[in-house]
């Protein structure tokens, strides 16, 4: 079609139009599932076990049975029938140790939704309590007597890969999950010729997503038709109901998912989870509708964590910091099962190694660990930031080690301004990218070489504190996914997504999208879009989702894949609106398509732009039906199902300063500069909202948050009170800026901004953090820099004499060391 | 169960409760009041905040018994005539919030922060804040959106201008 090529005159898109979704949530009108009640409701709760590896020796629920309110106690075993599968993992990897060809089929361990003899973590649950109120619900979960026989607990994954290891699940024979690697180039002789190798081990923390909603589910049956409504805090409608549907055996056709207003998700509720699974079966089986809300202490056990990884990062280089090469051996932490993307975090991680720098030779390898924990999966970010924070440290530690400023040694690798696909050192093809003009912006900023200068001219102090400065220049993989490449890595589904657009006789349009926000703001995007596409104005666009009747064609929202997959389909479902529009004009205007010109936001004769017609007018036409062209069909709507070409790479700067107090080990972070490219922008608003609240969640990380294990499995920051999540108290303010160099994937040009903050800020804090403290010694540092961290690292430093330091090399005069073996797991 | 009396965005209700009852619940589940939301079980999130006698208080720790006899004001009972709050329309106008959730509860204590006369300057919001969490955003538009709906509030109604004594070293 011809109109595809024409310029179109961006009215909408690019400008910060306040959110569509606020009035209804500023006013208490936003519906969230724990809102939601039905006639005749049951609420469940759930006996979770209290110890992290055990036999059920005896479970007894008679006397949970006899309390008021309570209708029914259900064991694993005696729910064992319901479950047509065990709990679906979509990303099953096997092995696949470079440079053989992959071997063995994935090692999934069965996991159900309620342990029918075994339990492998702490939260998981043994029996499910069904009652005629919230309070009876909760109340007879202490009634239930359950005996166990305690299990040799693995907490730790280096140890749970040990020989002679206690096995967690005795079918696998081993706590390994898989050893998976890929590699581009002669990657030994590379580092077994380069004047420099750096490396380093890195410990991504385990951490837990928090979103401030939290789970919850709600289910309406209609027995009569074997139907269900299920509403969920999820992510994922769409996937959700496939897999449930096969997990329970329930035709797909029958069920219908609601994710209403979704309080937040973070890769946390992109999941199909026991509860899910329980509260439908319930609803089956016993006919009435069922709730379940999770309480948040029950969610830090239940509802997943996320990173919990260790990297060992090598890069290899020139004397003169040239780099040469990347490889990385990485082990995570899956904890007890396979959740649904579990395997595959590591895997979106695997091509980042070498961020935004050129080299001969790339490596890549993790093992995944199986451990008597929570199950780790997607967590704002999910592999890339491992892969980021890695790079990006092991960058400063070449700086370290050459002797020169850390954005030197960036500038001096990184790969060159590039506006069409281009092929990166991992073999990927990278989408556009202008690496050096971020970062450009972000000294400017940041005042990089002000700073610079003023830690050198007083030792490293302000005021008694030590300054600090931190770089990361990031990428990141997103718009998941070309559904080929993941049929190539074992994904279990396509990367697609869908729109449709429903234009109405009376000029408004309906979008239903298959993505599924949870804060994103896309009522608010897919109207702007529509309404550039269309010539109408947004407030005449209402933009469905996340109800699986309405919308029956989706992928959801994660993986920062909205508008570049999303938006697309609606980009393209609006060109099928325009071309039958089109049609339809040229036929009332009596002139030939060709005539028609896209203008102004409407079709004009050309030439005679007083002879025009707009969408709404056609549509009118269109629905009426009394003077279509022959073979027209009447209405006036149309579905785009897109599937990308390729991955997004956003990218950008981020700058950091710090001062660190020596003697409390307290860090305020003096200034926040992140400069993003996530190619063209559609609301910058809505961008730099999502900038801010991820580059918080990564300051979060790198400074306060950090799940922990006692040796009996037992978490021991198992609430809001325990596990610091920081307030506005804590956190600074942001200076954004951006770079645009537009996507090749999509004709919007975008690359996603949902991730961005998350992947980038972890290592420009600790940089940051570890530049401040080289001036009292202190040579390496991990996350997180809690103040008792640092406080520690200060003291230890302190406590070594001068003479036994390591000596100070030149430049910006860290530690210099051959290789640099930057501490261990804290 | 005991008899309670109290006013709720300024309709006076009356229910028997359980004594263990949460005046969360008793506004969400009684009142079906669900734009208050419940967001943690330790009194750390805040997102349960509500106006109570002129002071914002996390309704996780109040039970509907202490209530009685009090004057509630949840977000339900902020907009009037169909115009949002000046706190309200500054959260909007600012990107305060993205997913929602914690936004009654911000927007509460954002109350509860001016009507108490506290200075406006950045840092003073932000440890007047310091009760309530929020995913979602990193603060920095919510910190804006308070103190620009004070500067309008304040102008309006002088009255909840900080009083000269509770005046903090740098507010306006």
């Amino acid at each position: 079609m011809t109109q595809v090529a024409e310029p179109e005159a961006k009215r909408w898109v690019g400008g910060g139009i306040l959110r569509k979704e606020d009035p209804e949530l500023l006013t208490g009108q936003g519906r969230y599932v724990d809102d939601i009640a039905l006639p005749g409701m049951l609420w469940l709760s759930f006996v979770r076990s209290p110890v992290a590896h055990a036999t059920i020796a005896n479970l007894d629920t008679a006397a949970a049975k006899e309390l008021p309110g309570v209708l029914a106690v259900f064991t694993g075993q005696e729910l064992a029938e319901e479950w047509a599968a065990a709990m679906p993992c979509a990303w099953p990897i096997g092995n696949r140790i470079m440079p053989e060809e992959p071997t063995s089929d994935a090692r999934t361990p069965d996991h159900w939704p309620v342990a029918k003899d075994r339990v492998r973590f702490m939260g998981e649950i043994v029996a499910v309590v069904v009652a005629d109120s919230r309070e009876h619900a909760a109340d007879a979960i202490e009634a239930v007597e359950v005996d166990y026989d305690e299990l040799p607990v693995v907490t730790d994954m280096l140890d749970a890969l040990e020989d002679g290891s206690q096995v967690i699940h005795d079918s696998l024979g081993s706590n390994e999950a898989y050893t998976w690697g890929m590699s581009n180039g002669d990657v030994d002789r590379v580092f077994a010729e380069a004047p420099v190798v750096v490396k380093a081990r890195y410990y991504h923390p385990r951490l837990i997503p928090n979103a401030i909603e939290p789970r919850g589910v709600v289910v309406q049956p209609i027995p009569a038709q074997g139907e269900f409504t299920l509403w969920s805090a999820t992510q994922i409608p769409h996937i959700l109901k496939v897999l449930l549907a096969l997990t329970l055996n329930i035709n797909e056709a029958k069920i219908r998912v609601v994710a209403p207003d979704v309080g937040g998700g973070f890769g946390s509720k992109l999941n199909v989870y026991a509860e899910e699974c329980i509260a439908l079966a319930l609803a089956r089986r016993l006919g009435q509708p069922v709730k379940w809300t999770e309480e948040r202490s029950e969610g830090y056990l239940a509802t997943i964590h996320g990173r919990d990884v260790i990297q060992d990062m090598e890069v290899a280089a020139t004397e003169e910091g040239k780099t040469l090469g990347f490889r990385v051996k990485l082990y995570a932490d899956f904890g007890a099962y396979l959740q649904l993307v579990t395997p595959g975090i590591p895997i979106l991680g695997a091509w980042l190694y070498h961020g935004v720098y050129q080299g001969q030779a790339y490596a890549f390898e993790a093992t995944g660990v199986f451990t008597n924990k929570t199950p780790t999966d997607a967590y704002r970010g999910a592999g890339r930031p491992e892969a980021t924070y890695a790079v990006e440290r092991i960058m400063d530690a070449l700086a370290r080690r050459v002797g020169k400023d850390p954005a030197e040694v960036r500038e001096m690798n990184f790969i060159p301004p590039f506006t069409e696909a281009t092929e990166v050192l991992c073999g990927l093809s990278f989408d556009s990218g202008n690496y050096q003009a971020t970062l450009d912006k972000a000294k400017r900023l940041a005042g990089y070489d002000d700073v610079r200068r003023e830690q050198q001219a007083n030792d490293g102090r302000r005021d008694g504190k030590l300054l600090g400065i931190g770089l990361s220049t990031y990428i990141e993989m997103c718009g998941l996914a070309p559904s080929q490449v993941l049929s190539a890595l074992k994904y279990g589904a396509g990367g697609w997504e869908a729109a449709t657009i429903r234009c109405h006789p009376t000029g408004k349009v309906t979008v239903i999208t298959g993505t599924s926000p949870h804060g994103q703001g896309h009522v608010t995007t897919w109207a702007q879009i529509t309404a550039d596409a269309l010539g109408v104005d947004p407030d005449d666009v209402d933009v469905l989702h996340g109800d699986t009747a309405v919308s029956a064609l989706g992928m959801d929202s994660y993986g920062s894949r909205s508008a570049s997959v999303g938006g697309e389909a609606l980009v393209r479902a609006a060109e099928k609106i325009r071309a039958k529009v089109r049609t339809i004009a040229a036929h009332e205007l009596e002139v030939a398509e060709e005539d028609l010109e896209w203008k102004d936001g409407k079709f004009q004769v050309r030439g005679a732009p007083d002879r025009a017609k707009t969408v709404p007018e056609v549509a009118l036409t269109a629905w009426t039906a009394h003077a279509l062209p022959a073979e027209v069909e009447p209405g006036l709507e149309a579905t785009a199902v897109f599937d990308p070409p390729n991955f997004t790479f956003p990218s950008g700067a981020h700058i950091c300063v710090v001062e660190v107090d020596p003697d409390t080990g307290s860090t305020r972070i003096d200034k926040y500069v992140a400069v993003d490219d996530c190619g063209t922008p559609i609301n910058p608003m809505i961008i730099d909202g999502q900038v801010m609240g991820g580059v918080a969640q990564g300051i979060a990380e790198a400074l306060y948050e950090e799940a922990l294990y006692d040796e009996n499995g037992t978490l021991l920051t198992g609430n809001m009170s325990t596990y610091r999540i920081p307030s506005a108290a804590e956190l600074p303010g942001y200076v954004l800026d951006r770079e645009v160099t537009p996507s090749t994937t999509n004709k919007l040009g975008v690359k996603g901004i949902g991730e961005a903050g998350t992947i980038a800020s972890p290592p420009a804090v600790m940089n940051a953090v570890a530049d401040a403290l080289r001036f009292v010694g202190v040579d390496f540092i991990d996350k997180p820099a809690s103040a008792e961290k640092v406080w520690r690292v200060v003291q230890e430093a302190k406590g070594q004499a001068p003479a036994e330091r390591t000596p100070e090399g030149g430049g910006t005069g860290a530690a210099s060391m051959t290789p640099e073996e930057e501490g261990g797991v804290a | 169960m005991r008899r309670i009396a109290l006013t709720v965005n300024g309709v006076r209700r009356e229910a028997e409760v359980e004594p263990r009852l949460l005046l969360v619940y008793f506004l969400r589940e009684t009142l079906g009041l669900t734009g208050t939301n419940v967001g943690c079980d330790t009194s750390s999130c805040g997102a349960c905040t509500v106006m109570m006698d002129g002071k914002s208080v996390k309704s996780c720790t109040v039970l509907a018994v202490q209530a009685d006899g009090a004057e509630i004001t949840t977000i339900e009972g902020l907009a009037s005539d169909g115009q949002l709050h000046p706190l309200q329309e500054s959260f909007r106008k600012n990107h305060g919030l993205q997913c929602g959730f914690c936004t009654p509860g911000m927007i509460m204590a954002g109350l509860g922060l001016i009507e108490s006369g506290a200075g406006m300057e950045e840092e003073e919001v932000r440890l007047g804040l310091e009760g309530n969490l929020c995913r979602c955003t990193g603060y920095q538009n919510i910190v804006k959106a308070i103190q620009e709906a004070a500067g309008e509030m304040r102008q309006a109604a002088p009255a909840a201008a900080p009083q000269p004594a509770a005046v903090q070293g740098g507010s306006e």
